[in-house]
């Protein structure tokens, strides 16, 4: 009856059931990862990290900092993109929607060698880090404006009759109504997005911003440790992306007023 | 109130919804029946200051009503409007929907606002509720907030448009009852409904719309018990088949 492995359909299991299961399939993981290396006979050794640590915290902190400069620009351009997308302005309109559609549909690295190099070079940004904020608020604008635009959509119309039925001016029907149900909707779905800013921002190595990724490359290109290096990068990538889910988590509960 | 209704006209992409409407009387209590797509909701919502027709004019006690947005929001905030369903605003509370409005629009102080609303809660049985997101609410309950929040600045007149269609017949007869409350208190309404004995029995004078155009008009008792057109007396041998 009560099988430690089984969830029933209906109920949520209980805590002690997660936490055994999930530590189980943790253990299923490490193993196969270290079969895999016994199989190709690898130790590893992790005694370098004592003498690079430094360069990892500051690789860790630069990575923190542009995706944290690059959400903040990309919100604001996103927001823009997402209001010009329903002006009835044609041309911005058009602009706007065409400014999505290239950067969805365009790989991240194209783009970063593009701007850099041509846009960059043609308007005289050499600052690394400055480029790598603009390239990745630029990227990632595009999908915040998508979210933002799919959350204003969701609205159901009758919320926005009850606002002017009751005598809201526009002002107000957005700052009552609108905005704080969009913030609602758009929150979990910017918390995961700004998940992927941090591992977008691992491609900004390619122009040689310091940030973890280009640390760690250039901690291996000495060292040799690639798995060494690349376990670890990936375990301090995980280090900001499981909090910050667990946060969109959180949100997705504390904004759900539709159940 | 008098309302003066003259040539009003609605057209949804081709689709004449009102062709031609017109009303002129006193409005104590309205029910406005008639088959479904005769434009009934169409015709509240242009009362209501929620729809711009496309032709014609609307006068409340001689004061036309102009149909632009500088001005439409002091227009809609003299009135009462309680939507089929989903009025509510999804993420407030039951009180602060009623709260902020009379905060915001109505000029009440924090407090005021909050003893009026309470008391309407209370009133209208829903003194637990007040906490409550709509969605944590029946639909009865529901569109009693609606209606608390639609009566709370004390409106000119209430406008309620298929208030109880989303509802089943138990919520139904509370939602009705409270409404037959409200007009004992002598507030005016309007009310596009398709509860005939509602229509029948608590309001003063009924209108029957069909083909964009107010078919027949006159006292309830006299509009249900005597019907002149042959649309009429079809729509109402239809309603009592399956009764």
């Amino acid at each position: 009856m009560r099988n430690p492995f089984i969830a029933s359909r209906d109920d949520e299991p209980s805590k002690g059931k997660i936490a055994l299961n999930y530590l189980i399939v943790c253990l299923i993981v490490l193993a196969v990862f270290w079969v895999a290396l016994g199989v190709i006979g690898y130790r590893l050794d992790y005694s370098f990290v004592w003498n690079v640590s430094g360069r990892i915290v500051d690789g860790f902190i630069l990575t923190l900092q542009v995706s944290a400069v690059s959400l903040v620009f990309s919100l604001l351009l996103g927001a823009l993109v997402a209001a010009g997308k329903g002006s009835r302005v044609l041309p911005l309109r058009y602009l706007c929607d065409l400014y999505v559609k290239i950067i969805r549909g365009t790989p991240l690295i194209m783009q970063i060698y593009l701007f850099f190099y041509i846009v960059g070079t043609a308007v005289g940004v050499d600052d690394r880090f400055v480029s790598g904020v603009l390239i990745l608020s630029v990227f990632e604008g595009a999908y915040i404006a998508e979210i933002i635009r799919g959350s204003l959509l969701s609205i159901d119309g009758t919320q926005r009759d009850a606002a002017r039925a009751v005598g809201f001016t526009r002002v107000q029907t957005l700052r009552f109504v609108i905005v704080p149900q969009m913030v609602a909707r758009t929150l979990p779905a910017l918390t995961g997005q700004f998940a992927s800013i941090v591992k977008d921002s691992s491609l900004l190595s390619l122009i040689s911003v310091i940030e973890l990724t280009q640390t760690m490359r250039e901690i291996s290109a000495a060292n040799f440790q690639l798995f060494e290096c690349y376990i670890l990068l990936g375990l301090l990538y995980l280090l900001i992306t499981l909090p910050l889910e667990a946060v969109g988590h959180f949100f997705e509960k504390r904004f759900d007023f539709a159940h | 109130m008098r309302i003066s209704i003259d040539g009003l006209c609605m057209s949804f992409g081709g689709m004449r919804v009102l062709d031609g409407f017109c009303f002129d009387d006193e409005v104590s209590t309205l029910a406005v029946i008639g088959p479904s797509g005769g434009g009934k909701s169409t015709l509240l919502r242009i009362l209501g200051g929620l729809q711009k027709p496309t032709c014609g004019t609307v006068r409340v006690d001689g004061v036309s009503v102009e149909y632009d947005e500088r001005t439409l929001p002091a227009y809609r905030a003299q009135l009462g409007y309680v939507f089929q369903q989903g009025g509510l605003f999804a993420h407030m509370s039951a009180l602060d929907n009623i709260v902020v409005p009379l905060c915001q629009v109505h000029g009440f102080t924090k407090e005021d606002a909050q003893g009026r609303a309470l008391e309407l809660l209370e009133r209208f049985g829903l003194a637990e509720s007040a906490a409550k997101l709509p969605a944590q609410l029946s639909g009865g309950q529901q569109q009693r907030v609606a209606i608390a929040r639609a009566v709370a600045p004390r409106p000119k007149l209430l406008l309620l448009d298929e208030p109880t269609s989303a509802l089943d017949p138990v919520y139904t007869n509370e939602v009705l009852d409270l409404i037959d409350d409200l007009r004992q208190d002598g507030m005016r309404f309007i009310i596009v409904t398709h509860e005939m004995g509602f229509a029948r029995n608590a309001c003063e004078k009924c209108a029957f719309l069909a083909d964009g155009k107010l078919s027949e008009y006159g006292c309830s008792s006299e509009l249900f018990g005597n019907p002149q057109s042959p649309k009429l007396q079809g729509f109402l041998a239809r309603l009592l088949e399956w009764r």
